[in-house]
């Protein structure tokens, strides 16, 4: 059940053809924008949520509902769309190709949105890596003021400003809140909800923040229809979905594909099948780092989806699927995913602060066998503590692969515990091949 | 791709350009970082006197984000994709190599300053792993081999 070529919304991933603005144009941007924004507010919204389009950023949240939440009427303070295309999940390379090759898409996608949300200003916040990223997109937005497709008067009828802003290396500032605190100059540190940024956001003013994909496929949805979009995918799935698979395939690469295509297929179509034949996998990490692994005989024929992997204890996140084969040393890499969080805690609460650099310090003794059996119940117990009980959702982060590992590689761990006190003062066991 | 020295007007004129921005401190972190490869302690001070903030605020903020360094790099810089993706193609063999080559540690500049190597947390060129970005052009399947011609060129 392959997505069909006329099913695609980013006609120019793989960056084949021009960005520019008319090139865009040719491939269906910026077409018949005006006619959508005419026909209000709630017939964009109600389309929206017609479409079951579920936001691409990692949480899965309906787009509809969530711009429905904006005040209905602007009073004193304006609204804002804030745009997050702080893109640090490892794993995760989806929204570089939409902001490099597909801009126009992405930036009328802005427009309509803000325009279903009574903003006048958007303000598109981009990782600080993202640098050839950062240059197109700034560029697409220069031609579309220029073609007075933006701006304060423009051929929309609808004042509409977009702002390109530049992070500066802070995987937190991902985090939605934080993103607001980033954008306002100040220390990345995510904030208490409620107030819910649709109340206090931006400035204290009304805002919402979506990924770069949930708003560039919005325009192509309201020019297909919601049905079209609803049609594909699975049950409350609905829809195409850029992946990205990395790690031990022949051939790693971005695809969109329909939700609801299985790993197999998904793997076997697009990217030339596993290294070294399907036996050879052991895991797949199928959301960006943050979800929990899933092994190879679960994830082999699931279905690429939110609720399927969420059934399977694990989640499609931003649907950056790691592929990992037997080669890999699974401890050993889950143990550097709990560095990264480690070096990633902004420090804000003391869970996350302490427990990360204590899950990973424990992590990489596991890895090398260098520690006691009873601390794998320990390790587990500090990731429950970890989880949930921070501000932002970086804690759960960073607790659930480890949980994922001790679920299903608990073997490991302890076989590499009796390997080493069986002869502690041999060299550490193996360390993989890379 | 060489910085300037320090010049405090030069930094005046680079915070006063982005002062009447909202949210203007990462523009005018940027805008120094750009300039002179850093946020040097010097600025801290006009940086806060600018936006009428403490200097411990402006300290916060600026150290806060893993772009702004707060020495001068070298003339290059490396900067190697650690993360997931890039490690499981073989990016940590690839980092021990460059560290052995230019005989240094993360975060240090080789001691002719030509080159300063930086770990970066996923570039999201995953697909093409092992990354990295050199002087703010990504570079894609490196190997040890392609490191080393690439940083002979740079040194060329």
């Amino acid at each position: 059940m392959a997505l069909a070529d006329r099913d695609r919304i980013f006609t120019n991933v793989y960056g084949l053809h021009s960005p520019g603005l008319e090139a865009a144009r040719k491939r269906g941007a910026w077409d018949g924008t005006k006619f959508l924004l005419d026909q209000g507010i709630d017939w964009i919204i109600n389309e929206m949520k017609a479409s079951g389009l579920r936001g691409r950023g990692g949480a899965g949240f309906p787009t509809g509902l969530k711009w429905s939440f904006m005040p209905k009427e602007v009073k004193d303070r304006p609204h804002y769309l804030v745009v997050n295309g702080d893109e640090s999940e490892p794993g995760t390379c989806k929204d570089r190709e939409i902001m490099r090759h597909d801009p126009h898409l992405f930036i009328e996608g802005c427009m309509i949105a803000s325009f279903a949300m009574r903003a006048h200003a958007c303000y598109v916040y981009l990782r600080g890596e993202y640098i050839a990223e950062r240059i197109a997109l700034q560029k697409a937005v220069d031609e579309a003021y220029e073609a007075k497709l933006v701006g304060k008067d423009n051929v929309h009828g609808y004042p509409f400003d977009i702002y390109v802003h530049h992070g500066a290396g802070a995987y937190i500032c991902g985090e939605e809140t934080a993103l607001l605190e980033s954008l306002e100059g100040k220390k990345g540190m995510p904030r208490l909800k409620p107030p819910f940024p649709a109340n206090m956001g931006l400035y204290g003013c009304p805002t919402t923040v979506n990924n770069v994909e949930s708003i560039a496929v919005s325009g192509t949805i309201l020019r297909r229809g919601a049905g079209w979009f609803a049609g594909l995918g699975t049950k409350n799935n609905a829809g195409t979905k850029l992946f990205c698979v990395s790690g031990h395939v022949n051939k790693p690469c971005n695809v969109e594909e329909e939700m609801g295509i299985t790993f197999r297929e998904l793997i076997d179509r697009h990217c030339g099948g596993m290294r070294g034949g399907w036996d050879n996998l052991l895991c797949s990490i199928p959301g960006g780092s943050s979800v929990p692994l899933v092994p190879a005989e679960q994830i082999i024929d699931a279905q690429m989806d939110f609720d399927t992997l969420r059934g399977l204890q694990s989640g499609l996140g931003t649907a950056a699927v790691i592929v990992l084969d037997k080669s890999t040393d699974i401890v050993r890499a889950i143990a550097r995913i709990s560095y990264f969080y480690k070096h990633e805690s902004c420090g804000q609460c003391t869970p996350c602060r302490e427990g990360t650099g204590w899950m990973w310090r424990v992590l990489s003794r596991m890895a090398e066998g260098r520690a006691q059996k009873r601390e794998i119940g320990m390790l587990l117990e500090v990731t429950k503590q970890v989880e949930g009980h921070t501000i932002c959702a970086l804690g759960d982060a960073a607790a659930w692969p480890i949980q994922g590992l001790i679920r299903h590689f608990r073997g490991e761990i302890e076989k590499r515990i009796d390997q080493y006190a069986g002869n502690p003062h041999s060299e550490p066991v193996l360390m993989a091949a890379e | 791709m060489d910085h300037e020295p320090w010049d405090s007007g030069r930094a005046r004129d680079l915070i006063e350009a982005h002062a009447h921005r909202e949210g203007a401190a990462l523009p005018i972190l940027h805008a120094l970082t750009d300039a002179f490869g850093c946020v040097p302690a010097e600025a801290i001070p006009m940086v806060a006197s600018a936006l009428n903030w403490s200097r411990a605020e402006v300290h916060g903020v600026a150290t806060f984000y893993p772009d702004f360094r707060r020495e001068q790099p070298g003339r290059h810089v490396v900067r190697l994709c650690r993360s997931e993706a890039c490690q499981a193609v073989g990016a940590v063999a690839l980092a021990d190599h460059a560290r052995r080559r230019l005989g240094i540690g993360w975060h240090e500049t080789t001691s002719d300053g030509e080159v300063t190597l930086e770990p970066v947390f996923c570039l999201g060129l995953c697909a093409r792993g092992p990354s990295a970005m050199i002087d703010g052009e990504p570079a894609c399947d490196l190997t040890p081999d392609t490191l080393d011609a690439r940083l002979a060129e740079l040194r060329a």
